[in-house]
């Protein structure tokens, strides 16, 4: 596989020369804009030299939280477990409280995971979306038909639009559902429970009324068997 | 000239062939499907964003139910990739049992789709003989994890336990008599190792059995034989893996093209279909069953050459033993830092695959260096091969679906997740 991945890494960087290609962990990652996403997919799928038959699978990962730090020690307090915990991940939001977010960052990233049976290669796609408000995507569903759940499953969690796509419904979420559930600022507790009405008989809508419930708190380390280490050098172990 | 009519009509999702929670919307001319709409989610339960409030070692047992058919072989993929990121190598002999526990999750995972593809089909024994195997299976699973079906076993770092030396004995009890029970015991004497030999000592005769109740069976062959035929190059646009995509051809396996553990080593042959129908998906399955067979009796004969660790020595990322804590204040503090914490991960992207009974499962992992995953999205096979559905039922008839649907071997805890 180093091999492999050494090859496709320079035959990307020729073909592609102002996009950036990282390998990390062996697998190599190919950043672009989504204005150019169909083009570069089109010569990704066509060209005898990639020939990324397959679209293996496609995600969005919201940053809106990254790198969040929820324990910080530097203080003392006498208060007990909760102490230095700042509740800050996405599993102890309450519902209606309002977070203010920094609306700046670049949330939404789409990432396509490519495979090549012809080469046995396998390559990532990472599309960072330019309007956080109003995040689209060209559709891949043309090159790729399995694209097409993928799509609708990432515009159901993530609330991303795929431009072009001919069906784009929800997916996984219940009929009438509001809200992508997979944004970092839903809560994990979600917003509604749903119980049946005996006296109007019919199933109705409530705000949540449990509490969220996170046991650890999320904790960055700095370890230093990793301090320094260059991704490169991992890929070949 | 009769009046034609067109029918919308609700599959499931409260139907036996529904195999579980799929409501299908389908639009029939007559009883040709016109198009086929499979509404899921039903089963979804945000496992993906429950990983992310949870250290990594807490969402193992989130993956045994996601595809609860396969369940060790999703522990696999998850681990792996939690491996990948850290970097670590695990003792050779946790490969060969993850080897080994993979392949009786292979036939765990056939034998349930063959009972219940043949019962939708109308062949009733065929699920009585399947269950009767995995149940042996799954006592494989109970010996070694302590439970039958989510086991939690697979860990970052090699497996929870070693192989026991005995097997779970059955007591006596009013149901059963004594002379009952000691029949029941016999084949329990000895370890863990001795069981599963005895096991595939008779698999491939029943193999054989099933064989011979389908595979020149006239009725089978006319259910099966030229429904949802699938070229190759359809197969891989629709994001087809595993026996979906070896059923049409392609000669594609991860265990021989991008072998992980100790496929390397091992001995055994991919099965490739030629017409891409169900006949043919059923008979990739069935030699597939009889190649992990394969698989694991090299697994068993090296496994009881060469004992060892099966868990790496590492205290940041496994537990010190109990005996160690008792008298090692620094086990002590790991122990406790494991268990209240977990471990952090480098910061990183990995995405990690198997090849699953079903297909490629794979784990996508971003990690913010934190102690929990700050992205982990599942690829499951299902999805994608339910995602194909509506092309490949169209122009069939009403009772082709069950067929079809049979052939995907869906499952909805991974295609929901």
């Amino acid at each position: 596989m180093g091999d492999s991945v050494s090859v496709l890494n320079d035959s990307l960087q020729k073909v592609f020369p102002d996009l950036s290609v990282a390998v990390e962990y062996g697998e190599v990652t190919l950043q672009l804009a989504p204005e150019q996403l169909l083009t570069v997919c089109k010569t990704l799928r066509d060209s005898g030299e990639f020939a990324f038959e397959q679209l293996l699978d496609l995600c969005v990962v919201d940053y809106l939280h990254y790198g969040r730090n929820e324990w910080n020690t530097t203080k003392v307090t006498a208060s007990g477990f909760s102490r230095g915990v700042h509740a800050q991940s996405t599993g102890r939001l309450k519902f209606g409280v309002e977070y203010d977010d920094e609306a700046e960052v670049q949330r939404f990233a789409v990432v396509y995971h490519l495979l090549s049976y012809r080469h046995n290669r396998r390559l990532r796609l990472e599309v960072f979306v330019q309007d956080q408000q109003l995040p689209v995507v060209p559709s891949v569903i043309n090159l790729w038909p399995s694209a097409d759940w993928y799509e609708r499953e990432a515009f159901d969690l993530f609330g991303v639009l795929f431009e072009g796509h001919p069906d784009l419904r929800r997916l996984l979420t219940d009929y009438g559902f509001i809200g992508h559930p997979f944004r970092k600022d839903f809560p994990l507790i979600g917003n509604v429970e749903m119980r049946y009405d005996p006296e109007k008989k019919r199933v109705v809508y409530e705000p949540v009324s449990i509490e969220p419930r996170v046991l650890v708190p999320k904790v960055i380390r700095q370890d230093n068997r990793y301090a320094g280490k260059d991704p490169e050098e991992v890929k070949d172990a | 000239m009769p009046e034609i009519r067109n029918y919308t009509m609700n599959f499931g999702p409260q139907h036996p062939a529904a195999h579980g929670v799929l409501r299908l919307v389908l639009e029939m001319d007559g009883e040709v499907i016109t198009r086929a709409d499979p509404h899921i989610g039903l089963l979804h339960r945000a496992t993906e964003k429950l990983a992310e409030s949870k250290p990594y070692n807490q969402s193992i047992g989130y993956m045994d139910r996601l595809d609860y058919v396969s369940m060790m072989c999703n522990e696999h993929g998850y681990v792996l990739a939690i491996e990948k990121l850290l970097d670590i190598d695990i003792p050779e002999r946790a490969k060969y049992i993850r080897v080994m526990f993979d392949e009786i999750t292979r036939i765990l995972n056939h034998l349930l789709w063959l009972g219940a593809h043949a019962l939708d089909v109308g062949a009733m024994s065929m699920f009585l003989y399947c269950f009767r195997e995995r149940e042996d299976l799954m006592d494989c699973y109970e010996a070694v994890s302590g439970a039958r079906l989510h086991a939690t076993y697979y860990r970052p770092g090699g497996v929870a336990r070693d192989l026991p030396d005995t097997m779970p004995q059955y007591q006596a009890s009013r149901w059963k008599s004594q002379a009952e029970i000691d029949r029941l015991n016999e084949q329990r004497q000895g370890g863990l190792l001795d069981f599963i030999e005895r096991f595939i000592e008779k698999f491939p005769t029943k193999v054989d059995e099933y064989e011979t109740l389908l595979t020149d069976n006239r009725i089978w062959k006319q259910r099966t034989v030229g429904i949802g035929v699938v070229s190759p190059e359809q197969a891989m646009a629709w994001g087809f893996t595993g026996p979906m995509l070896r059923g049409s051809g392609v000669e594609w396996d991860l265990r021989k093209k991008q072998p992980y553990e100790v496929y390397r080593e091992m001995d055994f042959d991919i099965p490739v279909g030629v017409n891409g129908d169900c006949y043919d998906r059923y008979l990739v399955r069935v030699e597939e069953m009889r190649q992990s067979t394969r698989i694991i009796r090299q697994c068993v004969d090296w496994l009881r050459e060469n004992p060892g660790p099966v868990l790496i020595a590492d205290h940041k990322v496994t537990p010190p033993s109990r005996v160690e804590m008792k008298a090692d204040m620094e086990a002590l503090i790991h122990h406790f830092k494991l268990f209240t914490e977990g471990y952090c991960l480098p910061e990183g992207k990995v995405y990690a695959a198997v090849e699953h009974p079903k297909g490629e499962f794979g784990a996508y992992l971003v990690s913010d260096g934190a102690n929990k995953p700050y992205r982990l999205k599942i690829r499951a096979p299902g999805f994608a091969h339910l995602s194909a559905l509506d092309h490949m039922v169209r122009g069939h008839m009403l009772a082709d679906v069950v067929a079809i649907l049979g052939t995907q071997d869906i499952v909805f805890g991974e295609v929901d997740r």
